[in-house]
């Protein structure tokens, strides 16, 4: 299953059709303790580029933005109550949504594992 | 360094553990002044009452119709001696003007005249009702009208709406009057510009209000970026919202320079009057080109700051925005007589395109009345004098700290009445934060921190011109000591403060983890209402 | 000037160590044909305590106040006995001169009381959670609306006829600029509300229906009913309570269903003070809206050595961090009338609130009792609790004024509420307190009495 990763810091897992986003290790580091997540609603639609979901630090409130447009399948219920997962899983168990990829064609131009961690220290 | 003045307060010599305690611990969790006090709710009882009401017989008919209320509702009661100690305790947990210097930038903590809570509480001010008959309330009508006399002299306006409650629902009243005014011209534009280093109430007003917000960029020496400005004013802007002095403390130069740029592209200037303390009585905004500013009585003019409001945000307005102010207001007529402008006579006192009504009421009374006594105490000389001091105290402590700490605006000139430094130099890991923590356990409230946002580890220091050079002597003593301890890294700052009511709290456990009320009975009955059992 | 400590000495020292020659070379940044040379033409100079507060005196003697007439007014506001004590804890100087408590290592004392503060307020009001203050009533009740359209998504606002017309005026001023849809409607000077006519209003686009209770006559309208019609159609139920005092005796609007309770917290602690400052209560039922709603909120945590203490929370809401996606821009708040009511209310506690409660409601049927008996006054209100309209078969703003002349302050006319609408203006609100005596009802009676004959 191949993984992208955007300049903004989200993940996108694809998986046939559909996609897995969350945002990287790198951007948890740097929010700190993550207080609140904000997730899309199921159905909804989501923009390349536009906002699709909203981290909250206790002093800080960040967009995330979708990496590709598709619908909204399922948003990650485990954050919910326990939104300390994006920081102690963020790859992983603090997934924050999934999705119908609407044009697999927006997938060109996002970084592989090797180039984000290229651009990360790059920062 | 200045030297602190010889008689004054030294700090004293920290302690050896980071408890900040040499003593055994104590079995009521108190610390001999520093007392522990419980919630209403673990002492209180709901059979307890301060107050001495008659029992109304339950045969007693009732007009509630099927309403009454059964349940116990949860509210715990003290005797009177209960509740003054409990609260009273609570009182000692704060930090406050009364008790040292507060120099939150921005926020003009200054001391607060007792006169003005005298006077707030005489009863033909205290005990009157807003809808009383106009004629039994001439007398507060009169106060109004002459502090808005007042406010529109001194900042050279034409109009002043007084009804708005705090410096943000201010904001919003002049915004509002803007888009009134260019509604009456038949022209929607979107968009409003706001600096970078702008207070965040100002972005989100004019999100309220409807408004595209986009940033204005600042120049390397911390003023608004002219020439970007005037590039991007157009057909589609609204307004400008600049604060001056502004964020970084320091007075837009290009002030009326930049309203005629604004009012050539047919858009207005807002003012976020939030630093006047620094400039009332040397300079009137409506000279500048302004077009609506709000004051908060409780900065500029003393009102008590209460533990946060209430507040207090009249809005002094251009010729050209007043026929859009809100209602109600007063109007003094050539006979003398003052009225109250509502809905009903808005169109005899020519004001029928009034946007609306803001709230209830006539809005603050209790602070114009504080406002108008700290006013007339100081009088046009005396505030002339209240912004040369705030100006003089704030360069003061910039000039005797900026070899220690980066002033980042610092070598570009004199500083209105906040001092800006930055975090440059400390030891890495130390924060700003760490500092201000440190500045507690020294018995100052730290300043302004993180604000304004285009300054790394912002600290914004305004004195307000109630300190004595004395006092900033004793100030500067203990920001330069701590500032040297935050550049030599030293690990005590991670952990300050260590001698406050509590040790740094766990805001993340507060944020996931919401316990908004108390969750429980009040007290059983035969509880011993007793304060001293303890905090947690 | 006896608050500014700086002698002319420590001025010359101090522009030495600046090194400016004079304290204009501070004002270098204004331009200088905008500098003023000396004090502001045309204003006074300064003057002394005594003199201002001689000065402040005779202004306040032109006013009439409530102890010195037989007083009858409310409205949204009402005149309640506030002990003595609220006004002495309010006064000291660590709570009255203290910021906000954004430092909570020395600002227990505002953060707990706050804490305090909110679980009365949603104990009172039936909310699981309520915040730590608005500006009024009449701002509360925007700012509800506000939030109903954040978390329905939906823009169309349905303001019963017997919401404050104030509050309707607020809510229609700020509506202007939200593009929110207001239907309002004026009161039915009827004996109950008309719930009918209320529920008729309610479609799929509504997003809240606005209800006082009790209403701007004085009438205790079924909630439980709106209630249930308003979340048929997706929208929340917005009750608006102007008198704290009534939930003492009455069922909490949010045991009967309201999503959103708002109202004015001035009768407990705060005083009449011409209608500010007063006291913003806002509240909610459901914990999952709390992320929407407006304003400040104390939260309990722990601190490093792990004891209990307060802070700040859920700050992201708020426009210092939000900026332009701020769920309200309000900063200020009602901190020090929250500590009032919270002092009031603590002294009061379940047993006096209760007692307070039943002798307003004593006092006013009492009253309602004797002035319907007057030839030509008619009780409107099947129901009510310290406030209810009568009928006077006369225009009540007249009457009003001419009662001014025998010192009695008689009610609110509905004149004076609705100067545009005729058909309202025999009606006359009147409220009664426990600061009202036997006596002052027996003037208000005879004087009315005597206007009327």
């Amino acid at each position: 299953m191949p993984r992208y990763f955007t300049d903004e810091h989200e993940w996108i897992d694809v998986d046939g059709d559909n996609a897995t986003v969350g945002i990287t290790d790198y951007a948890q580091s740097q929010l700190g303790d993550i207080v609140f997540v904000e997730l899309p609603e199921t159905g909804s639609q989501v923009s390349k580029g536009k906002d699709a979901a909203v981290v909250e630090s206790v002093k800080a409130a960040s967009d995330v933005y979708a990496p590709i447009t598709g619908e909204v399948l399922e948003s990650n219920p485990a954050l919910d109550d326990d939104p300390a997962l994006v920081n102690s899983s963020p790859e992983d168990e603090g997934w924050f949504f999934k999705l119908a990829i609407a044009d697999k064609a927006e997938l060109e131009g996002l970084m592989d594992a090797a180039a984000y961690k290229a651009f990360c220290d790059s920062l | 360094m200045s030297t602190p003045n010889a008689s004054g307060w030294k700090p004293g010599t920290p302690a050896k553990d980071d408890h900040g305690m040499d003593g055994p611990p104590t079995v009521t969790g108190n610390r001999a002044l520093m007392l522990e006090e419980p919630l209403i709710f673990e002492i209180g009882t709901s059979q307890t009452t301060g107050v001495d009401l008659p029992d109304v017989p339950s045969s007693t008919s009732s007009r509630l119709g099927s309403f009454t209320r059964a349940d116990e509702i949860g509210l715990p009661g003290l005797s009177e001696p209960e509740a003054i100690r409990h609260y009273t305790r609570l009182s000692r947990q704060n930090y406050a003007i009364d008790l040292g210097l507060f120099p939150l930038g921005s926020c003009t903590m200054k001391h607060n005249p007792r006169l003005n809570e005298k006077v707030a509480r005489m009863p033909g001010f205290a005990d009157v009702h807003p809808l009383q008959p106009v004629d039994t309330v001439r007398g507060a009508l009169e106060v109004i009208n002459e502090l808005a006399v007042w406010l529109i002299g001194l900042t050279g306006m034409d109009g002043v709406a007084m009804s708005p409650k705090a410096g943000a629902h201010g904001e919003l009243c002049g915004i509002l009057c803007i888009r009134a005014a260019l509604e009456a011209r038949g022209d929607a534009r979107e968009v409003i510009l706001v600096p970078e280093s702008a207070h965040g109430t100002n972005p989100a007003t004019a999100a309220f209000a409807g408004y595209r917000v986009e940033n204005i960029p600042a120049t390397g020496e911390g003023r608004v970026d002219l020439e970007a400005l005037k590039s991007r004013l157009g057909p589609d802007v609204a307004a400008v919202m600049i604060t001056n002095p502004n964020t970084c403390g320091l007075f837009e130069r290009d002030m009326k320079a930049i309203s005629d740029a604004v009012h050539a592209a047919g858009a207005f200037v807002y003012c976020d009057g939030a630093n006047f303390n620094a400039i009332v009585g040397k300079v009137r905004p409506g000279d500048l080109g302004v077009d609506a500013m709000h004051i908060n009585l409780h900065k500029t003019f003393s009102t008590p700051h209460g533990g946060g409001g209430p507040g207090s945000g009249p809005v002094v307005l251009s010729e050209a925005l007043c026929p859009y102010g809100p209602l109600p207001f007063t109007a003094r007529t050539k006979d003398g007589v003052v009225h109250l402008v509502e809905e009903e006579n808005a169109e005899a006192f020519d004001h029928k395109h009034a946007f609306g009504r803001m709230t209830a009421f006539h809005g603050q009374m209790g602070m114009f009345t504080r406002a108008l006594a700290y006013i007339l105490s100081h009088g046009a000389d005396g505030l002339k004098q209240v912004a040369e001091d705030a100006v003089l105290n704030a360069n003061y402590v910039l000039r005797s700290c900026d070899d220690l700490l980066e002033a980042p605006f610092g070598p570009s000139g004199p500083c209105m009445h906040e001092a800006l430094f930055s975090d440059a130099g400390f030891a890495e890991d130390t924060t700003t934060l760490d500092l201000a923590k440190a500045l507690i356990d020294e018995g100052y409230h730290p300043m302004t921190m993180y604000f304004p946002l285009v300054v790394h580890g912002a600290m914004l220091v305004e004195p307000t011109e109630t300190e004595s050079k004395a006092s900033l002597d004793r100030f500067i003593m203990a920001l330069r000591s701590t500032a040297e301890r935050a550049k030599a890294g030293d690990p005590t700052l991670k952990t300050a403060p260590h001698y406050a009511p509590r040790r740094r709290l766990d805001e993340t456990q507060a944020a996931r983890k919401p316990v908004l009320a108390f969750d429980g009975p009040c007290a059983p009955a035969g509880t011993p209402q007793l304060s001293e059992q303890g905090g947690s | 000037m006896r608050y500014l400590p700086l002698t002319d000495a420590d001025r010359s020292a101090m522009l030495a160590k600046i090194g400016a020659p004079n304290i204009d070379a501070l004002f270098v940044d204004v331009p200088e044909e905008a500098r003023l040379s000396g004090p502001i033409e045309g204003l006074p100079l300064h003057a002394s305590e005594m003199a201002v507060e001689k000065h402040m005196r005779q202004l306040s003697k032109k006013n009439l106040a409530a102890a010195d007439a037989a007083f009858f007014l409310g409205a949204g506001a009402y005149r309640h006995h506030v002990p003595a004590s609220v006004d002495h804890i309010i006064q000291r100087g660590e709570f009255l001169t203290a910021y906000t408590p954004y430092q909570p290592e020395i600002a227990q004392g505002t953060l707990q009381m706050l804490f305090e503060f909110q679980s009365q307020v949603a104990r009172l009001y039936g909310c699981a959670v309520a915040n730590a203050s608005m500006y009024d009533g009449s701002t509360a009740c925007w700012e509800a609306v506000a939030m109903a359209a954040r978390v329905t998504k939906k823009k169309r606002v349905v303001l019963s006829g017997a919401l404050h017309p104030h509050y309707a005026e607020v809510v229609r001023t700020m509506a202007k600029f939200t593009e929110d849809e207001i239907a309002g409607a004026l009161p039915a000077l009827q004996s109950t509300p008309d719930n009918a006519g209320l529920i008729a209003r309610i479609d799929d686009q509504t997003s809240c229906v606005v209800v006082q209770y009790p209403d701007i006559l004085g009438r205790i309208p079924d909630l439980g009913e709106i209630a249930e019609a308003a979340h048929a159609k997706g929208a929340l139920l917005i009750a608006v309570n102007t008198e704290p005092v009534a939930l003492g005796a009455i069922k909490s609007p949010g045991e009967l269903g309201a999503d959103i309770v708002v109202g004015e917290g001035q009768s407990i602690g705060v005083g009449l003070q011409f209608g500010g400052p007063y006291l913003g209560l806002f509240a909610v039922r459901d914990p999952k809206h709390v992320r929407q709603m407006p304003g400040r909120l104390c939260g309990e945590t722990v601190d490093a050595e792990g004891r209990r203490g307060f802070v700040l929370t859920l700050s992201t809401r708020e426009q210092h961090i939000r900026r332009e996606k701020a769920t309200s821009n309000i900063c200020t708040n009602s901190g020090l009338c929250a500590l009032a009511f919270s002092v009031h209310m603590t002294l009061l506690g379940e047993q006096g609130l209760r007692q307070l409660a039943a002798e307003n409601h004593r006092l006013a049927c009492l009253a309602a009792d004797r002035l319907s008996a007057i030839p030509g006054v008619e009780l409107l209100n099947e129901s009510f609790f310290n406030e209810f309209t009568i009928m006077i078969g006369r225009d009540a703003r007249e009457v009003v004024k001419k009662l001014t002349e025998q010192n009695v302050l008689a009610g609110v006319s509905l004149g004076r509420l609705y100067p545009a609408h005729d058909a309202l203006h025999e009606g006359l609100v009147v409220a009664v307190t426990e600061t009202t005596s036997e006596d002052d009802i027996d003037t208000l009676v005879a004087a009315l009495k005597g206007e009327l004959a």
